[in-house]
């Protein structure tokens, strides 16, 4: 035997096995379970919040944040239209950059050899032009065609004939920039998340003779998104920042408004935070969001369900509820 | 266990006929000019070693797989092609996954749809390949998942169940479009030892019901006992094509009696 310290309460011998010499053999059930105790992740946790502590006091404290000017136009009617300017575009060319990237993205992996090629050509342009650029493009169509034409091209049949200028406003313009731009991120992150399904799924659906299109949208793309939303999401919280290059066409968003604010005011640092604080607001909007619908399309992958934070919250409650006071001491 | 396909039309159906088809991968052949004819009803099982070329040919018979030359008929129908003057066309993509609703195939992986459920997963194909009303198919789903003993499974997730009841629920998905012909792919390779039994079960009841089956496996004891007539491929060439009794017990070739030296005894135990 080994020189270890008995218990005296474990030198209870298992009935049957007395005098066997065999002392290694004992009765535990009558013993308490003390969970693992962590002394260094309570000292971190002192530090942090000391340092959050002392954050949050410079920056409530400090009057050059100006917090009255922030809370004056925090929710000031120009404000609010630029952040309704700021959703919409995010939202319109989100929604149709992705549609667009999604159908690239099968366009790219399909056996066509004239599908795979206008594809990738597509991506190719636009990640390989800023978006800068591609937007004052856009804008500035009219001084390169100054009439957009409905036709048989090569001949002088005409079914329709616009001004360009009327036809591309700046909002036209954030759109489709925005949008093409998008579809052509979107479309290698979908095409990355189609590679991640599992080949034995298509061949599966292939053998029941399931058409293409359903194969693609019915069988795939859900089991695909468990990879795309992640990196989806980021690229949507990227866009709803990313909206605010649209200043350059002097479209009023939520970035834009606030710059013309301040040339006014001349309170810059307080606009600045008036826009920030908004962009907070619809982060945290989109990552909770994203965090449901991650949950929702985990389903089948995983045998359970972790439980929501919310659930969490309320199993903590009751349990400690019942158990009163937590540091009673154990009898 | 009940038949699993009853109802079963006597008209004969389900005849494959696979004349002269070669593979290549590459600059490997694996399939030598193969041919086979496959009585309707049939149970046939394919033996053979691993890189044998079974699974290929298997895989050819729903086009999963082109061949590079032969051809492949079911019941007369050119199986991806269509003679016209003299020639053999290509199908279109549509017109290959219409043929392959006529066969069932199942997958030594199984394949389910991971994030249908049970009865998803056997819907799916009757509803949007043949147009099956969906109430229809969800009937006939929920008696193919009672004969195969599993249905209080309907709204399980497939990674909620064993190896043994996901193959079952597998070969459930394949009987739902009534195919000629079922292709199993080494249905029982995936199996713990004790989960085997419950799967090949099921397949020696379907064989009972007079679909046509070709089953490629590797447990010999099994294939003695449900197999109407076996082939043993080797190399991309059949080298022996008899009766259980034939092959097994009599082997013309030193290859196959190799072989079956080597995996006779732990089929036994089964």
């Amino acid at each position: 035997m080994t020189l270890t310290t008995v218990d005296a309460a474990a030198q209870k011998q298992v009935p049957g096995n007395t005098g066997t010499g065999q002392a290694s053999e004992r009765d535990y059930s009558d013993y308490k379970v003390v969970p693992a105790r962590h002394p260094w992740r309570w000292l971190g946790t002192v530090v942090v919040a000391g340092l959050a502590a002392s954050v949050l006091y410079s920056l409530l404290t400090n009057p050059r944040w100006e917090w009255d000017v922030v809370a004056q136009w925090f929710t000031a009617e120009s404000i609010l239209r630029g952040l309704g300017q700021t959703l919409k575009l995010t939202l319109i060319s989100g929604s149709l950059g992705f549609l667009l990237g999604f159908v690239l993205a099968l366009m790219r992996l399909s056996s066509s050899p004239l599908f795979s090629s206008v594809s990738w050509t597509f991506s190719w342009i636009f990640r390989s032009t800023p978006l800068l650029v591609q937007l004052l493009l856009w804008y500035n169509l009219g001084y390169l065609y100054e009439t957009i034409r409905l036709g048989v091209p090569f001949t002088s049949i005409t079914f329709a004939e616009l001004q360009t200028t009327t036809l591309i406003s700046q909002f036209a313009a954030a759109v489709l920039g925005l949008t093409l731009n998008q579809a052509a991120y979107s479309a290698e992150i979908i095409r990355g998340g189609i590679l991640s399904v599992d080949q034995g799924q298509i061949e599966a659906a292939e053998a029941l003779g399931i058409p293409r299109w359903r194969r693609s949208t019915r069988i795939v793309l859900p089991q695909a998104m468990r990879a795309i939303l992640p990196t989806a999401f980021n690229e949507i919280i990227g866009l709803v920042k990313g909206t605010s290059i649209v200043y350059v066409l002097a479209y009023s968003e939520l970035f834009y408004t606030v710059q013309v604010i301040y040339n006014r005011t001349q309170q810059v640092l307080p606009m600045l935070l008036v826009a920030t604080i908004w962009y907070i607001v619809i982060t945290s909007v989109l990552s909770i969001a994203q965090y449901y619908i991650e949950r929702h399309y985990s389903r089948g992958a995983l045998r359970t369900l972790p439980p929501t934070p919310l659930q969490k919250l309320r199993r903590f409650i009751s349990t400690h509820a019942v158990k009163g006071p937590a540091n009673e001491p154990a009898r | 266990m009940s038949l699993l396909v009853e109802n079963q039309p006597t008209t004969s159906r389900g005849a494959v006929s696979v004349r002269g088809v070669e593979k290549h991968y590459g600059n490997v052949q694996v399939l030598h000019g193969i041919d086979l004819d496959v009585a309707p009803g049939e149970v046939l099982v394919i033996l053979g070693p691993s890189g044998s070329g079974k699974s290929t040919l298997l895989r050819t018979i729903n086009h999963l797989e082109k061949v590079d030359k032969g051809t492949i008929a079911i019941d007369d129908e050119l199986i991806g092609y269509r003679a016209r003057h003299g020639k053999l066309h290509e199908l279109r993509q549509a017109e290959v996954l219409a043929q392959r609703t006529e066969v069932g195939m199942v997958f030594q992986n199984f394949n389910l749809f991971g994030h249908l459920t049970v009865l998803q997963n056997i819907i799916e194909a009757p509803v949007h390949a043949r147009k099956i009303p969906r109430a229809q198919a969800m009937a006939r789903a929920r008696e193919l998942l009672e004969r195969v003993g599993l249905a209080d499974k309907e709204a399980a997730y497939p990674r909620q169940l064993s190896g043994g009841q996901q193959q079952r629920v597998a070969i459930a998905r394949a009987l739902a479009l009534e195919p000629k012909v079922v292709l199993f792919d080494e249905p029982t390779s995936a199996l713990d030892p004790e989960l085997v039994t419950e799967v090949l079960d099921v397949i020696r009841s379907l064989a009972e019901s007079g679909t046509t089956l070709i089953i490629v496996t590797h447990e010999i004891g099994f294939a003695r006992d449900v197999a109407d007539r076996i082939l043993f491929v080797d190399a991309g060439r059949v080298i022996e094509d008899g009766t259980p009794e034939q092959v097994l017990a009599s082997p013309r070739h030193e290859r196959t009696k190799a072989f079956l030296s080597k995996v006779i005894e732990p089929a036994f135990h089964i």
